[in-house]
């Protein structure tokens, strides 16, 4: 089993938006490449193509130039099962606004990928429930998304996006929909999963927060990478910046 | 916080492979679990099909009591009566149509969501589906029931006890099975656009940020 270097590589990523007459460049030309178990941050200021990377990475939306390559693998070549099989599989998704499944209880929400998986019943619960435990939530399984907070929420969704193991886990915005206390240890918790358990995680944020924990910060401007800053870089910045260290 | 995860699913970040098909269980088993907790918003999908075959079921029974033939006037309102019958079985159809194209739309996000975590587009497809039939036959079946009781209570009002021997029981019999299953029929038919809209929701609908 060969250890790819580079989870995630894009090459010369285009996004064309077309409304009506005005032609839109979501994304302009992106090049870049996540080496495995990194924590990267994706920022730039709204409408910047964010959500538009995020969508590309995910294998959620098709751009319209370039390519993207998951371990290796382009993303063009895969057909519909095989990209089912790499979201079910290599990536999980973290949402702004949690996208828990309303009618199923936080046990059957992390399970659900297991089931997506065809992993034995017993074995999705067992599983689900050592996850649950892993974010704090072992108390809370058989609750339903309305019955928890929001960061309880954001807690599920990220058990669930580690449930059947993935290499990426894909974060658009996660701490968008919470207060800042919540959303330090939606961040605290991220980066702990990512240390201990060496899941690359890629998420797109306002949130300053986020620079503390990341290795890597890409900035975005107008659908084009204006910056790259290494951890070393980031530190003295924030630290001047908030003018204290975490 | 411990962060020791033992269980490792096969495959998992290495290669690609297709996705499995789950089998109906499955489908089954979330479609179920589905309707119970949104039982209010199914019971408003259902109700144009109970309306529907209630009236249908009415309309039926009455048929199954003698009419004199030579009266031809009540012959030709049987008739007529069944032929509204049918018309009402097709607003129905739109009807039904109409609450599962909705129940689609305010779905969007977990559709998309669910195509996040691995679902195939005929999963979905068969979410709906069973989803329908299910509230079709279990609909169908009430309804056939409110229109007949509603008939014989009628008929016990006016007539008594006249004509409701051992064959009226077996037609009635007859006639549910018939209820029913043009009840799951129409259904079934009025899921087919709501369920291929759902199978061609793009996972991205998962992001969006309305409803
Ligand atoms: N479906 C779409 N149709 C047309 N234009 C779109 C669509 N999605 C995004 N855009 C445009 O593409 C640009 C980039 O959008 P994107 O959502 O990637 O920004 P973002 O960086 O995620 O912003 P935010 O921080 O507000 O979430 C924006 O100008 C936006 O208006
Ligand atoms: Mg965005």
């Amino acid at each position: 089993m060969a250890a790819h270097e580079y989870v995630v590589r894009t090459k010369g990523l285009v996004k064309i938006y077309t409304m009506g007459e005005e032609v839109l460049r979501a994304l302009n030309g992106v090049d870049l490449d996540i080496r495995r178990g990194e924590y990267i941050s994706i920022m730039g200021p709204s409408g910047s193509g964010k959500s538009t990377l995020f969508n590309a990475i995910g294998g959620l939306d098709k751009p319209d130039e370039g390519s993207v390559f998951i371990n290796d693998v382009d993303m063009a070549q895969l057909d519909a099962r095989e990209l089912a099989y790499l979201r079910c599989h290599t990536i999980g998704y973290i949402f702004q606004t949690f996208n828990l499944i309303p009618v199923m209880t936080a046990l059957e929400n992390v399970t659900l990928p297991t089931v997506f998986a065809g992993a034995p019943t017993d074995q999705g619960i067992e599983r689900g429930i050592e996850l649950l435990n892993l974010v704090g939530l072992g108390h809370r399984l058989h609750h339903r998304p309305t019955q928890l907070s929001g960061g309880q929420q954001q807690r599920v969704a990220i058990a669930r996006a580690l449930a059947n193991n993935p290499s990426i886990i894909l974060a658009d915005e996660p701490t968008g929909n919470l207060d800042l206390k919540t959303g330090e240890e939606i961040i605290e918790l991220l980066r702990l999963l990512n240390r201990e358990q060496g899941v690359t995680v890629i998420s797109a944020t306002h949130d300053y927060k986020m620079v503390n924990v990341s290795d890597r910060v890409v900035w975005i401007r107008d659908g084009k990478i204006a910056k790259i800053e290494e951890r070393a870089n980031i530190d003295i910045q924030v630290g001047q910046m908030a003018g204290e260290e975490h | 916080m411990s962060a020791e995860v033992p269980y490792r699913p096969s495959g998992a970040g290495d290669k690609i492979q297709k996705q499995i098909q789950l089998p109906f269980s499955k489908a089954w088993q979330i479609s179920l679990q589905g309707i119970r907790i949104r039982w209010a918003r199914s019971l408003i999908t259902a109700s144009g099909i109970f309306l529907g075959i209630a009236f249908f079921s009415f309309v039926r029974t009455a048929g199954l009591f003698p009419v004199n033939l030579a009266d031809k006037e009540a012959v030709a309102a049987a008739n007529r009566q069944t032929w509204l019958a049918i018309m009402a079985l097709l607003v129905c159809f739109v009807g039904i149509m109409n609450a599962m194209l909705m129940s689609v739309t305010e779905r969007f996000k977990e559709i998309g969501t669910m195509k996040c975590l691995g679902a195939l587009d005929n999963f979905v497809v068969k979410l709906f589906f069973i989803e329908a039939g299910l509230m079709g036959i279990l609909a169908s079946f009430l309804g056939w029931l409110m229109g007949w009781l509603i008939m014989v209570l009628l008929h016990l009002i006016s007539k008594g006890v006249e004509g409701m021997g051992g064959a009226f029981f077996g037609s009635s019999l007859k006639e549910m099975a018939v209820s029913v299953m043009i009840g799951a029929t129409i259904t079934m038919l009025a899921a087919v656009p709501p369920a291929r809209r759902a199978a061609k929701m793009p996972p991205v609908a998962a992001l969006r940020s309305e409803i």
